[in-house]
């Protein structure tokens, strides 16, 4: 009799393999640099007179590196969400605009130069953040894409929660849903800001 | 010289043709430009790049492998590879770099260590367990001894009958 019910048994957990695959999306592939060191960089700004900015500045506080680039449709879906995060203060949100310029030739076909593209994109971000509205502290131009790539950022957008002490402590692929900012990304930000910041970073 | 002028008059035509297939040869040339993975100028720098990339999963197109997709991301790594190729760095120094930023998800082997004992052992292991449990399932239906059925215990009164069919029958 118990032996008659092992193929139900085996039965069962296929079956529960199987649900919880459905479930998920393959196209969430889990980040190794969770918990790790978010990678450092220094990168232009959108303002150009601005100063460049690194994470380092970030250090002793709760942040969001959001990855977006104004061709992005699904950001654009995204962004209403994120001005109303930014507008409830909890948290800054860095802005990373990844390749805004998708091509490196201009319409003769010559290779346009690593400045032109930096202020290309700048110029294409300003006026898109212009247009709806803006919700990062700060928005840093990965014109070629290589920061993404120490992220290992492989769709945009994508974001990451940064803790005090510079730690990527999760990480969202695609549009922060408002199921996706109430549920983990705020509770999760609460928590890291009652964290207290080991003694030698206090200092 | 005239001779060979005009011996090339009458292929006028047919060179023409020529000319408009290679223009537009050239003209579709860009739709499918991506297609082809650009050889650089150094041909080993290629080589040893494809020969890695097709060892590496493309985070985008994920059946495919980076030496043969398309996607832009995949471009943009193969660039990366050919820049740590010629950086002097090892083939597996090269993985270890992808694997530290997409995770073990980029190999297409990926390393033997104790997250991914499941995925290596774990199909054998199961098939191992199924023989294990058919092996001990044959064996206790062997050992199980065949049991004549019981004779069955009659009532008073159907042995009462059945003797007496045996008395008429050994009368006859």
């Amino acid at each position: 009799m118990r032996l008659a019910l092992i193929p139900l048994i085996v039965f069962l957990a296929l079956v529960a393999f199987l649900a919880v695959g459905l479930k998920r999306d393959p196209h969430e592939i889990p980040s190794p640099l969770i918990d790790r060191p978010a990678p450092t960089f220094v990168l232009e700004t959108v303002g150009a007179e601005g100063p460049r900015f690194s994470p380092e500045q970030m250090k002793g506080q709760v942040w969001l590196l959001n990855v977006w680039a104004t061709w992005c449709l699904p950001c654009q879906q995204e962004h209403p969400m994120l001005m109303q995060f930014a507008q409830q203060g909890l948290a800054p949100v860095v802005g990373m605009n990844y390749k805004e310029i998708q091509t490196d030739q201009d319409e003769a076909g010559q290779t346009l130069a690593a400045s032109t593209r930096l202020s290309m994109a700048r110029t294409k971000t300003a006026a898109w953040l212009k247009k709806h509205g803006n919700p990062y502290a700060v928005t840093v131009l990965d014109v070629d894409g290589r920061v993404g790539m120490d992220y290992g950022v492989y769709g945009v957008p994508e974001s990451y929660v940064i803790d005090k002490t510079g730690l990527i402590r999760y990480k969202v692929v695609g549009v922060l849903t408002p199921e996706i900012l109430t549920e983990t990304v705020r509770p999760l930000i609460e928590k890291l800001q009652h964290e207290p910041l080991p003694k030698s970073e206090a200092s | 010289m005239k001779m060979g002028r005009t011996f090339l008059r009458p292929w006028g035509g047919s060179w023409c043709a020529v000319v408009w297939l290679a223009l537009a040869l050239t003209c579709a040339c860009p739709v499918q430009a991506k297609e082809a993975i650009p050889l650089g100028d150094e041909p080993w720098v290629e080589a040893r790049m494809v020969h890695i990339s097709e060892e590496l999963r493309c985070l985008v197109c994920q059946n495919e492998t980076l030496a043969s997709s398309r996607a832009d991301l995949a471009k943009d790594l193969r660039d990366e590879v050919r820049g740590l190729i010629r950086q002097g760095k090892t083939d597996a120094e090269i993985k270890a770099y992808l694997v530290a930023r997409y995770g073990d998800f980029v190999l297409y082997r990926p390393e033997v260590k104790p997250t991914t004992w499941a995925l290596w052992w774990g199909p054998a292991a199961l098939l191992g367990l199924g023989l294990g449990l058919a092996w001990l399932a044959l064996r206790a239906r062997r050992a199980k001894p065949t049991v004549p059925p019981a004779p069955m215990a009659l009532s008073d009164e159907a042995q009462r009958l059945v003797d007496a069919v045996l008395q008429d029958r050994d009368g006859i």
